[in-house]
């Protein structure tokens, strides 16, 4: 029992540091919450479901399919919704409205065209189990663990070692310096908007399968949100660390507590965190820049 | 026919209290709440389960949904403003607050979880609305006009300046949550008995951005205009049944089309006034130029 709601904790938290890890590299570099991120992910889900379900790919393509669509959509949202507030040096305040506006638009779009039914993965996928030590675990549960570790590691192995990578790290620092050593900053912009898009197409994926695909599943990145919080806005190590954390707490009062104070539990962790621990775990800075 | 149309009009001036709750919050101080559905929720099922179960005077139950909406509002804004936190951190504060309350409503059981509670007494009506309407706008005109107002104005535009001018920025934050809480609360209330009937599901994010949107396309900084802009984001899409799906697919994108093209809301920091209504008419055939710059 302690096992298996310790796998399930992983897998579920995997996924959220997927989504906080997404979130906090474009926090990193612009410095406000993309409220859209969460409608990003759904669009992946059903990017995914449909690819799948009705043009018959392999699952794998489909995979695919949904990291280049989510990424592609993520790319254009920062170019419609953000790079002119950009230019003008907005507050971080418009981005988030902004990013709202951007939220509200898509997941509405979906009910108004494709509806609000929700779509379920066929239940082969889901529904396999594989038994380690005595304990069965869900294989969709082993295989989140192991993609949001790759992913992540993969993105980890980009920014350390490419030149954009370092160009992101170094934006993420001062944007204005950066720019003034010759670096295309709208250029990394993009690729981290790119970047993002892919994970929020991995996450949407997982989640679609765990649960279902529903134009309101983006809520779910509330979630990565506290996850971030906890780990410190902007870090990326942090994302990783916080939504595992996270994920493992919620995992572990739903099956020892009761799974209807889970929610209740997660908010109240982010409010109690933001007053004793304000930075997070390894947070960068709190003060507002003047 | 004219009940329906009074049925747009209680229903949009319900929204404006909201909105005008907001708008002093937002508008004035900077900071972003995500989460004031919340505080309408308390208001409505506080004043709801007040006359629903015990039979509490309408006014009274009213008065106690405005008291224990401020009194959350208290509660929240104390240590999350006490910290300082910053705009991002705040927002998700709020956000992930308006979420907890949902939850917790849909599983206590005075509020009956997500059935509801049917049949509250109708007790809101059209003069009760316009009533508390006009008194909310006066008590906010005043509010923003105050000493308190105005320190708040300054810490929207800057907060260390303003911070080093001696302004209290915990407390002027603090006084315009608390007021924004309740106006919340208020409309929470009139909801409850107009509508007669309160479940969980509408007070979801959905409504928060609803508000947020009208007080961002209202203009931050004005009272008037985001009453107008509440206004018109009840009644339009009301008087066009038909787009009902398409309407919030709008909103969503007149708030980014806002953010892009007109940063500081339709009006803007302006508010409409009598004086400006007339001078708009008056100036306008003799000096074209003037009028059209202000």
């Amino acid at each position: 029992m302690f096992i298996q709601t310790l796998v399930t904790g992983l897998a579920i938290g995997g996924i959220y540091a997927l989504m906080a890890v997404g979130y906090s590299l474009v926090f990193s570099i612009l410095n406000f919450s993309n409220f859209a991120y969460g409608s990003i992910i759904m669009l992946g889900a059903y990017i995914g479901y449909y690819v799948l379900m009705h043009m018959g790919v392999p699952l794998a393509l489909a995979v695919l399919l949904s990291i280049a669509g989510a990424a592609v959509l993520c790319f254009v949202n920062e170019r419609m919704a953000y790079s002119t507030l950009r230019k003008r040096n907005a507050s971080s305040l418009y981005f988030m409205i902004s990013a709202m506006g951007t939220s509200i638009f898509l997941e509405n779009l979906v009910y108004a065209t494709i509806g609000s039914r929700f779509y379920a993965f066929p239940e082969v996928l889901t529904q396999q189990n594989v038994s380690f030590g005595g304990v069965s675990i869900g294989l969709l549960d082993v295989f989140a663990i192991v993609f949001s570790a790759i992913a992540i590691y993969g993105l980890h192995y980009f920014l350390q070692n490419s030149k954009t990578g370092i160009a992101i790290r170094a934006a993420s620092y001062d944007m204005q310096v950066c720019q003034l050593n010759g670096v295309n900053v709208n250029k990394v912009i993009g690729w981290v908007f790119l970047l993002a898009g892919g994970l929020a197409g991995i996450s949407g994926m997982f989640l679609g399968m765990k649960y279902m695909v529903y134009p309101t599943m983006g809520w779910i990145t509330n979630k990565a949100y506290i996850a971030a919080v906890i780990g410190g806005l902007g870090s990326l190590p942090g994302a990783v660390v916080g939504g595992l954390i996270l994920g493992v707490l919620e995992t572990f009062v739903s099956a020892y507590v009761s799974s209807v104070v889970r929610d209740v539990f997660s908010f109240s962790l982010l409010v109690v965190l933001l007053l004793v621990l304000p930075t997070g775990l390894f947070g960068k800075f709190l003060e507002e820049k003047v | 026919m004219l009940d329906y149309v009074s049925g747009i009009i209680t229903f949009s001036l319900i929204y404006v209290i909201a909105t005008v709750g907001l708008a002093v919050f937002t508008g004035f101080t900077g900071l972003f709440s995500l989460g004031h559905a919340a505080f309408f929720a308390i208001g409505a099922y506080t004043a709801g389960i007040l006359t629903y179960f015990y039979d509490v005077n309408f006014w009274a139950a009213l008065a106690a949904g405005i008291a224990s909406s401020s009194l959350v509002g208290l509660f929240i804004g104390y240590p999350t403003l006490k910290a300082k936190l910053r705009s991002d951190y705040f927002a998700i504060a709020t956000l992930g607050f308006g979420e907890a309350v949902r939850v917790l409503l849909e599983n206590l059981d005075i509020t009956q979880g997500a059935r509801g509670l049917p049949g509250i007494a109708n007790e809101t009506t059209l003069p009760v609305v316009i009533l508390l309407t006009v008194l909310v706008l006066w008590v906010a005109r005043n509010f923003v006009h105050s000493r308190y107002g105005r320190a708040a104005i300054a810490v929207r535009e800057d907060f260390v300046a303003a911070e080093m001018m001696g302004i209290n920025l915990f407390q002027v934050r603090i006084r315009s949550l608390v007021f924004s809480a309740g106006c919340a609360g208020l409309a929470g209330g009139l909801f409850a008995h107009y509508v007669s009937f309160i479940q969980p599901g509408m007070f979801t994010a959905a409504l928060s951005t609803q508000l947020t949107a009208s007080v961002v396309a209202g203009g931050m900084g004005s009272i008037t205009g985001p009453t107008v802009a509440a206004v018109l984001f009840v009644a339009v899409p009301e008087a066009l049944r038909m787009a009902s799906m398409w309407r919030l697919v709008a909103y969503g994108f007149l708030l980014v089309a806002i953010m892009v093209f007109r940063p500081q809301g339709l009006f803007g920091f302006r508010e409409i006034s009598w004086q400006s209504c007339v001078r708009c008419f008056r100036r306008k055939p003799a000096a074209a130029g003037e009028g059209a710059g202000r």
